[in-house]
């Protein structure tokens, strides 16, 4: 990812690439999709969400073939993101500190281009997002459901909705920290970031682009 | 095709849990199979073929009697020749497969989909297949493997118990072709008289193990059976003791509901008091002797 991260003509710094931008944003699409449709499907105080999919019945049609876009988009996103979410002693020592950074007494380490809640955020969306997709498959009627065993399917359905309220709860605080970390939307949907953004936020990744000097 | 609004005892997917039921005091219909007398000629298979309009599609030999193997979107009812041995020779246990009519349904109770099952006042378990949207809840919900998905319109299909000949004051049309009088049908108080006489004749006849299998597990069915041997009711391919269990009933409780719902509310408002005790975390504007030390604007 270094070379991408490269500092612009005008003084910012380039965060998020073009491909990586528009991958993430579909990502998010996905996501808001398939939550509001599994929430119609998990309970009847939400059905009526599946009036802006068109109905109940192609809603249900639409829900996992969002998952596999979903799961398309995603791993190909996070192979990329890999390098930058590696867990770092440093992380070790954010993670003590969280505490003090949410009431912003901040003690920032070197974690690299991500934080370690980035970094938790990354590795908790790994799993959950397989788990959702192999407990999704087991209950995709007409095709493949009927390959599995009732009793197994009972199993696999609640995981299902488990696995998507934790997925929400990570995502909840994911888009909360976007919105309170300012800068950071703008990061997403422009890619770029200030000189003076990078260094309070990511000092560890600035240096690493600036080459340890600091302009 | 919900003909009585004010019929209805359960409503699958209502946030109310009180649908409609003004006519509530109607007896409990019943559909007793009594096996001991079944010939296993299929009559009941071709007439509800015949009164549902469904056609099979035309199968192979497999080797056994039952015709298709299982139930299907087109077959809701099939006579299963289940070939075991008992006291060393070979026999037939015949079951005549198909929905059991819970009282406590496993399939409405999975349902997501507003009024796509319901229950009425008299205990049939009917699908409402206008409100349904294919997603398969009921099939993973059963305890007997009962629906089936119909893949041409992505709905679920299972017996009616002949609903709409019931609320006109028909028997089943099952019940009506049966020449043995294996089956019978009134309501559920006669039927467990007939199946208490037809039991005492068979432990005169030496089937001394002969039972009802009307399981308590989902609090009895509408469809219930006279079983000779009824000390095994898995060699006929029913569960020995089956109920909606704790997973489904975990899953689509108001309890896991109000768990779902909690956690989104508490994300919500755990954020929007944060920010309210915090605010925004901002790149100050002189930001010396903070993170990375250099301090230089």
């Amino acid at each position: 990812m270094k070379s991408e991260d490269i500092i612009l003509p005008d003084g910012k710094i380039l965060r998020h690439d073009n491909p990586e931008r528009i991958v993430h944003w579909l990502i998010a699409i996905s996501f808001i999709f398939l939550f509001l449709s599994g929430l119609a499907m998990f309970s009847p105080l939400f059905f009526w969400l599946s009036a802006i999919f068109g109905g109940g019945q192609f809603m249900r049609l639409i829900h996992p073939f969002a998952g596999v876009v979903l799961v398309l988009l995603f791993y190909p996103y996070a192979w990329r993101l890999r390098k930058d979410n590696r867990w770092s002693p440093a992380d070790a020592k954010w993670m003590e500190n969280s505490v003090a950074y949410m009431e912003k007494r901040v003690e920032f380490s070197d974690t690299g281009k991500y934080n370690a809640g980035q970094k938790l955020m990354y590795w908790s969306m790994v799993p959950i997002i397989a788990v959702l997709f192999l407990t999704g498959i087991t209950m995709w009627q007409p095709w493949f459901a009927g390959s599995f065993p009732a009793p197994l399917r009972r199993v696999t359905s609640l995981l299902h909705a488990v696995s998507a309220f934790v997925m929400f709860i990570g995502i909840g605080i994911h888009w909360y920290a976007a919105y309170w970390t300012r800068g950071s939307i703008r990061a997403m949907v422009r890619g770029t970031v200030t000189q003076r953004w990078a260094r309070y936020h990511h000092p560890g990744w600035f240096r690493q682009i600036t080459g340890g000097k600091d302009r | 095709m919900a003909l009585d609004s004010q019929d209805i005892r359960q409503r699958s997917a209502t946030t109310s849990e009180n649908p409609p039921n003004a006519r509530s005091f109607r007896p409990e219909v019943a559909k007793l199979i009594d096996i001991s007398r079944c010939i296993g000629c299929k009559a009941c298979q071709a007439a509800c073929m015949e009164w549902n309009d469904l056609r099979e599609e035309v199968g192979t030999f497999q080797g056994t009697y039952t015709n298709p193997l299982d139930l299907t979107d087109q077959s809701w009812t099939v006579m299963k020749f289940n070939e075991t041995e008992i006291d060393g020779s070979f026999a037939w246990l015949i079951l005549k497969d198909g929905c059991m009519h819970c009282t406590d349904p496993g399939c409405l109770k999975a349902c997501p989909a507003p009024g796509a099952i319901v229950q009425y006042a008299n205990g049939i378990v009917d699908f409402q297949q206008d409100n349904c949207i294919g997603c398969g809840y009921c099939i993973t919900g059963c305890p007997f493997d009962i629906p089936r998905i119909r893949k041409q319109d992505g709905r679920v299909y299972k017996c009616t118990l002949c609903s709409d000949r019931v609320s006109v004051g028909l028997e089943p049309a099952c019940i009506k072709s049966c020449p043995t009088q294996a089956l019978s049908f009134g309501s559920k108080a006669e039927m467990k008289v007939l199946a208490e006489h037809r039991l005492v004749d068979l432990h005169e006849r030496g089937l001394s193990k002969a039972a009802i299998y009307d399981p308590p597990g989902v609090g009895g069915t509408h469809v219930f059976y006279v079983l000779p041997h009824g000390d095994r009711p898995e060699a006929y391919g029913l569960p020995k003791d089956p109920s909606i269990g704790p997973v489904v009933t975990f899953w689509r409780s108001g309890v896991a509901r109000a768990l779902g719902v909690a956690t989104m509310f508490s994300v919500l408002v755990a954020g929007i008091l944060h920010y309210m005790r915090y605010g925004p975390l901002e790149v100050p504007d002189e930001d010396e002797g903070k993170p990375g030390k250099e301090g230089q604007p």
